[in-house]
């Protein structure tokens, strides 16, 4: 098996990791005020809330990915707003494949910011507003400080699980190379046309991310444990 | 009391019945190119009415069956949507050569669920589309045909920027079905049974024959159901499914 790979398996890596990036960023700016309503709400439809948020984490991505292609299409909302730039529809876009990938990794993100946020308890943010700190400037200086570990770990989560995705951008990507085609469908394929070698190359690329992911997330949680201790 | 009696009873009965159910009839595990879907579902049918021998069918691109195959998957027959894979499952010594036909001849049409948008080859021409649905030409032959037409009409280049391409001829076609495509290269035998929007019956000779070949892979030499489900697929009830979703007969593979 010589490692002569064409230069073309380079092109999902790249659009993977942007597409992953973008993905955590704008989970990060949706997410935390989700997390921190979830966390702080007395509100009775609050569980039903993060319910809907969790349900990617079961669904199979099929269901999700084709209410997304009929969603995205001409008859849809992603049709609707892509006819004002003149586009008829999101599916096949990049821009498709963010929204997807946002929806499906959610409770990735949100559920540890949630977690974190819980953690704080009620009493810090209650000294803070004794010390007529805004609930603003409360949120930003001992809110987030104190939940640090689990933004850290949600985007962590939320990041390799976009890289991990697949059957949601199968299903609306229609896999053109340079815009919707990511590792995982780009693997796909190589194996499906028997490609090994660039199948092999770009799989343990993933089993070798996968790995660091998980030990950064165990090294992460250790070492704030033992800071909280 | 009694009726627990009863119960028992009716148990035991119903174990002997499927005990001798499963005495003379087996079962076979069938991957079949997407594209043949929904004949091969009504042909399984008429197969299980007739010998009481069960088709399991595993739907699929060929490509991707040839690769299961290869590496061990329980399956006892191919459906293809070509000739290649079955030749070549023969060549790796995993199908079993004399067993080898062709079932059907698969045609190629351009779809679109406007009624207005295509009109023939000058819809191609004229470009004015944003995206044309394909299959994947290196997995499933329905996708290669269409590239080949594409190239033959020297239009390749112009609208290859244009084209989204489903995993199987199913996604093609999904593609289309949802709108989201607004015309793409599918099988005749999709448009069978919900008609509608306009189509274009590409010409044969703008592409080569899509000869769809079946084989009984060496895993089913002895099973009795694989080798009845192929003679089945060769008998006229078969085919007259067969060529009413639109595909041809192959005139040499006289039975």
């Amino acid at each position: 098996m010589s490692l002569n790979v064409s230069g073309e398996i380079w092109q999902p890596v790249r659009l993977t990791i942007e597409l992953a990036s973008i993905t955590t960023v704008i989970l990060l700016v949706v997410g935390t005020p989700i997390a921190w309503w979830l966390a702080r709400s007395k509100s009775r439809w609050k569980e039903a809330v993060a319910t809907l948020v969790a349900i990617p984490l079961v669904l199979p991505p099929t269901v999700l990915g084709f209410y997304l292609l009929v969603a995205l299409g001409p008859s849809g909302p992603g049709g609707m707003l892509a006819a004002l730039w003149g586009a008829r529809t999101l599916a096949f876009t990049f821009s498709g494949l963010v929204i997807g990938s946002v929806l499906f990794s959610m409770p990735f993100v949100v559920q540890p910011i949630r977690n974190a946020f819980e953690a704080i308890g009620d009493r810090p943010l209650e000294v803070a507003a004794t010390l007529r700190a805004s609930p603003w400037r409360t949120f930003w200086t001992i809110a987030v400080p104190l939940a640090s570990p689990g933004f850290l770990t949600g985007a962590i989560l939320g990041f390799a699980h976009t890289v991990g995705e697949f059957g949601v951008v199968l299903m609306i990507g229609g896999n053109i190379p340079g815009k919707t085609r990511v590792l995982s469908v780009a693997i796909y394929d190589y194996v499906e046309t028997s490609q090994w070698t660039e199948a092999s190359v770009l799989a343990l690329g993933m089993i070798v991310f996968s790995f660091c992911v998980i030990l950064a997330m165990t090294l992460i949680e250790k070492r704030f444990a033992r800071l909280a201790a | 009391m009694k009726s627990s009696r009863l119960a028992v009873a009716a148990l035991c009965a119903a174990a002997c019945l499927l005990a001798s159910v499963n005495a003379f009839a087996g079962s076979t595990n069938v991957a079949v190119a997407a594209n043949f879907t929904d004949a091969v579902k009504e042909i399984a049918a008429k197969f299980k009415a007739r010998t009481g021998h069960d088709a399991v069918l595993s739907f699929g691109a060929s490509g991707q069956f040839y690769t299961q195959i290869k590496e061990g998957a329980p399956f006892q027959i191919l459906l293809s949507a070509d000739d290649e894979r079955p030749k070549k499952l023969i060549d790796d010594g995993l199908a079993v050569p004399e067993s080898r036909f062709t079932y059907a001849i698969g045609k190629l049409v351009l779809w679109s669920k406007d009624a207005s948008l295509v009109k023939g080859e000058e819809t191609l021409q004229a470009n004015a589309f944003n995206k044309l649905s394909i299959a994947n030409p290196t997995a499933a032959p329905y996708g290669a045909a269409a590239v080949e037409t594409l190239k033959a009409l020297k239009l390749y280049d112009a609208v290859q920027p244009k084209i989204v391409m489903g995993n199987t001829i199913s996604q093609a076609f999904q593609f289309v079905d949802t709108g989201n495509a607004e015309l793409g290269f599918v099988a005749l035998a999709q448009l069978m049974p919900n008609a509608g929007g306009s189509r274009w019956m590409v010409p044969q000779n703008l592409y080569g024959e899509i000869r769809q070949d079946a084989v009984l892979l060496k895993s089913g030499a002895n099973n009795e159901a694989a080798i009845a489900f192929l003679a089945f697929l060769k008998g006229t009830e078969a085919r007259e499914v067969i060529e009413r979703f639109g595909y041809v007969i192959d005139p040499k593979s006289g039975s």
